[in-house]
């Protein structure tokens, strides 16, 4: 048990900081760290940025050399993350591709697949987004009914996703399809990937709760693909779709603590400015936030070894999930509350738009969080399920 | 950077684990916790003579194997999970690390050893009938005589102080206030003055006492009026260690339920096939890997000894008291009826639950010095 770097670790760490120290400059620094994969602001410097990251392999790190990749070990891959958190860079926006997509292709897909795709996700030529949720398939994720059917060498496909991040700049969807409606919900979905620029693909955003569309809804009206794009065998797409989420749920937030560190640290600054870190109860709950942020680093650390170790990160990493996902709703909630009844007004003159500050912002876009990637029930769920061995509950008939 | 045990300390564990299963089954901590002293004088040598647990992480310069905290996590971890009977928290974590603190090399010299081999069994004596955990609820003043001190008044709460042979003492200097004129004494657990009465406990499983000072002479140990950062550093370490201890019952206590909610079936089927039960077994187990993460992390930054200890200390000790609390509460009512009953153990680790929470000072307590620490 040592949690400083060794002489490797802190070598390559002292290379990340000089890289990000000589390339995060200018109008790339500008950017800021944003609010997420999603945040639109500056698109273009934030496209030019993540080429700069790819033309220096920091895209695609992890993926073996053959396919342009670093080869770099998980610890490598957190090190790199945790100097581009501190050092302020921008939310990454090639993160389906890259983070989801690309660690899927890997297992699953075939050589030609591979080299089909990997270098355009690392040259950030192609961005990706992920074709799973629809209006009646959410934590029933087998439920899809997106259909898709052979015609000759093609996919013809139609039905609808929703919830599908960044779809309005993709290029290409990861998107799970029923194939085969005769077999059971698990046994008749294909993994497919679907060019998005085509006529028979139509985005429209999904305007949320914050005012905001990070969210879309993709219509699939016979949108076609070649029978060459599926990943894994055709009907047997659930497990290739269970790998991509467990990369979701896993690898994520390893890293994500520290923005959220550092938002806490925001609100600890208003509370003091404002008096109420004075008070008893906000207190206590600064400090319980305070508590679970630390615990997140430590959680992390702990999976990261184990990682690091025995190659494979197992259900267990389903608590990262319902842990920061229920924490930074509580944050959220927290702000507001040391916000007072400033945290009620929004900047800007009433009409002219619905402008969050990024409290405000973090108070309303967190309820998304504990729904997406697998809500907290169905988070729940597998641990109870996969991890500590209980009964599944029975079939409904 | 290496967040895990090693082969060795993992072999520790075992070896303890088996140690304690033969030693301190229910049966054993059922029998120890209805007598006064609720300990077995020859379980507790064969701690130290067999295993050497009580000189684990003392400096093998004072008898000691020299091992750091992190190993001694380890041992408290495994006691926790089956709520051993033991001076072991008072002798091995409270009176040693408050002399390696406050203690001349020459008294370390002195007293270790003996806590070491396991012949001396030792407690401290620093919380008073006011039931504070801070400087200000010292208020038992520290009278030189010549080259020693006398004491007068009374200490409360004194985890085994009424079967401890050697008594650290903490008192202030005449008119002194708050962490000024802090100091720690030795005296005999028989010296005469010194009347002490066992305090029946609610948790039973850990024994208290009431110490009443009339006129006790006492030796001083280390320098008079400047401890309190050696105290405040082995209430941290102590916090640390009950951290530890902590999860190790709350990872009992999850066993537990999980078990039940296999095995027990209602309505046709297992109750851990319904969602509110397999609900609640989820929360605990995150609550109590949470609580490992925090605790190890701990231990090791008391192993360290480094700048992050008062911080992580006060984190641990709230985060896990009310991780335990929580699972030990929750055991109960996935049991149900059996889990109120005296004949199951659920209520043992439930007792022992809230009585850890309140050593040393409750969550609220510890979450407030948290604030403090970080500079809210």
């Amino acid at each position: 048990m040592d949690f400083r770097d060794t002489a490797e670790e802190a070598a390559f760490r002292d290379e990340v900081r000089s890289w990000l120290a000589e390339n995060l400059v200018g109008e790339f620094a500008a950017l800021g760290p944003g609010g997420g994969p999603a945040d639109e602001s500056g698109y273009e410097v934030r496209l030019e940025w993540e080429r700069l990251l790819g033309r220096d392999k920091w895209v695609g790190m992890a993926w073996p050399r053959e396919y342009g990749g670093r080869e770099s070990g998980i610890v490598d891959q957190v090190i790199f993350n945790e100097e581009y958190a501190l050092a302020g860079a921008p939310a990454r926006i090639s993160f389906f591709g890259e983070g989801l997509f690309a660690p899927t292709l890997i297992a699953y897909g075939t050589e030609e697949q591979k080299q089909r795709f990997l270098p355009k996700i690392q040259a950030v030529e192609e961005l990706w987004c992920q074709g799973y949720s629809e209006p009646n398939a959410g934590s029933d994720l087998s439920n899809v009914q997106t259909f898709g059917v052979l015609d000759g060498e093609e996919w013809v496909i139609n039905g609808q996703k929703t919830w599908t991040t960044l779809a309005h700049r993709a290029d290409w969807c990861f998107c799970i399809t029923r194939t085969n409606r005769d077999a059971p919900p698990h046994k008749g979905i294909s993994y497919l990937l679907v060019p998005m620029h085509q006529p028979g693909v139509e985005t429209r955003p999904l305007k949320q709760m914050t005012g905001t569309a990070e969210f879309n809804e993709v219509f699939f009206d016979d949108a076609r693909t070649d029978k060459s794009m599926v990943l894994g065998q055709v009907d047997d797409g659930w497990k290739v779709a269970m790998a991509t989420l467990g990369f979701e749920r896993g690898t994520a937030f390893l890293s994500q603590q520290l923005g959220f560190a550092r938002e806490l640290g925001d609100v600890i600054a208003v509370a003091q400015k404002n008096g109420s870190a004075e008070g008893a109860v906000i207190r206590q709950r600064l400090a319980e936030a305070y508590v679970g942020v630390q615990i997140m680093k430590y959680n992390g650390l702990r999976m990261l070894t184990s990682l690091a170790r025995n190659g494979v990160l197992g259900p267990e990493a389903s608590i990262g999930k319902l842990f920061w996902s229920t924490w930074h709703r509580n944050l959220g909630e927290l702000a507001m509350d040391v916000l007072g009844a400033d945290g009620a007004i929004i900047e800007g003159a009433p009409g002219a738009g619905y402008e969050l500050n990024e409290l405000q912002r973090s108070f309303m876009f967190s309820r998304s969080e504990t729904i997406y990637a697998g809500a907290s029930e169905i988070q729940r769920n597998i641990i109870g399920e996969r991890v500590l061995g209980l009964p599944r509950e029975p079939k409904s008939k | 950077m290496n967040f895990a045990f090693s082969e060795e300390q993992e072999e520790l564990r075992q070896t303890i684990r088996r140690f304690l299963e033969d030693k301190s089954p229910s049966t054993e901590v059922r029998r120890l916790m209805e007598t006064v002293d609720g300990y077995d004088e020859a379980v507790w040598k064969q701690m130290g003579q067999e295993l050497g647990l009580q000189s684990l992480h003392i400096p093998e310069e004072y008898g000691g194997q020299g091992f750091t905290f992190v190993e001694l996590g380890i041992v408290l971890e495994e006691m926790g999970r089956v709520l051993v009977c033991a001076p072991y928290f008072s002798t091995v974590v409270l009176a040693a690390d408050a002399i390696l603190n406050a203690g001349t090399d020459d008294q370390k010299q002195a007293l270790l050893p003996g806590l070491a081999s396991g012949e001396t069994r030792a407690a401290l004596a620093f919380t008073e009938p006011n039931g504070r955990w801070d400087a200000s609820g010292i208020t038992i003043e520290a009278r030189p005589e010549g080259d020693s001190f006398v004491l007068d008044g009374i200490k409360s709460f004194v985890i085994d102080g009424h079967t401890a042979e050697l008594i650290v003492v903490v008192a202030r200097t005449p008119g002194s206030t708050g962490e000024d004129g802090i100091g720690f004494f030795t005296v005999a657990g028989d010296a005469p003055g010194l009347t002490r009465t066992p305090l029946a406990t609610m948790d039973q499983t850990r024994k208290q006492a009431k110490l009443e000072f009339s006129g006790v002479k006492a030796s001083a140990l280390g320098e008079v009026g400047s401890g309190w950062a050696a105290l405040s550093k082995t209430l941290d370490q102590a916090a640390v260690g009950l951290a530890n201890e902590m999860v190790g019952g709350a990872q009992k206590v999850l066993e537990m339920s999980v078990q039940y909610a296999k095995d027990r079936v209602q309505f046709g089927r297992p109750i851990g096939s319904f969602q509110a039960i397999k609900h609640k077994c989820a929360d605990m187990l995150l609550e109590v890997e949470s609580a490992k993460s925090a605790a190890y992390y701990a231990a090791w930054s008391a192993a360290e000894d480094n700048d992050e200890l008062p911080v992580v200390a006060s984190l641990a000790k709230a985060y896990c008291s009310d991780a335990y609390f929580h699972a030990a509460a929750e055991n109960i009512q996935i049991h149900g009826g059996i889990g109120f009953t005296w004949e199951h153990d659920a209520h043992l680790y439930f007792k022992r639950a809230k009585s850890s929470e309140i050593l040393f000072g409750d969550a609220t307590y510890h979450r407030e010095l948290l604030a403090q620490r970080i500079g809210i």
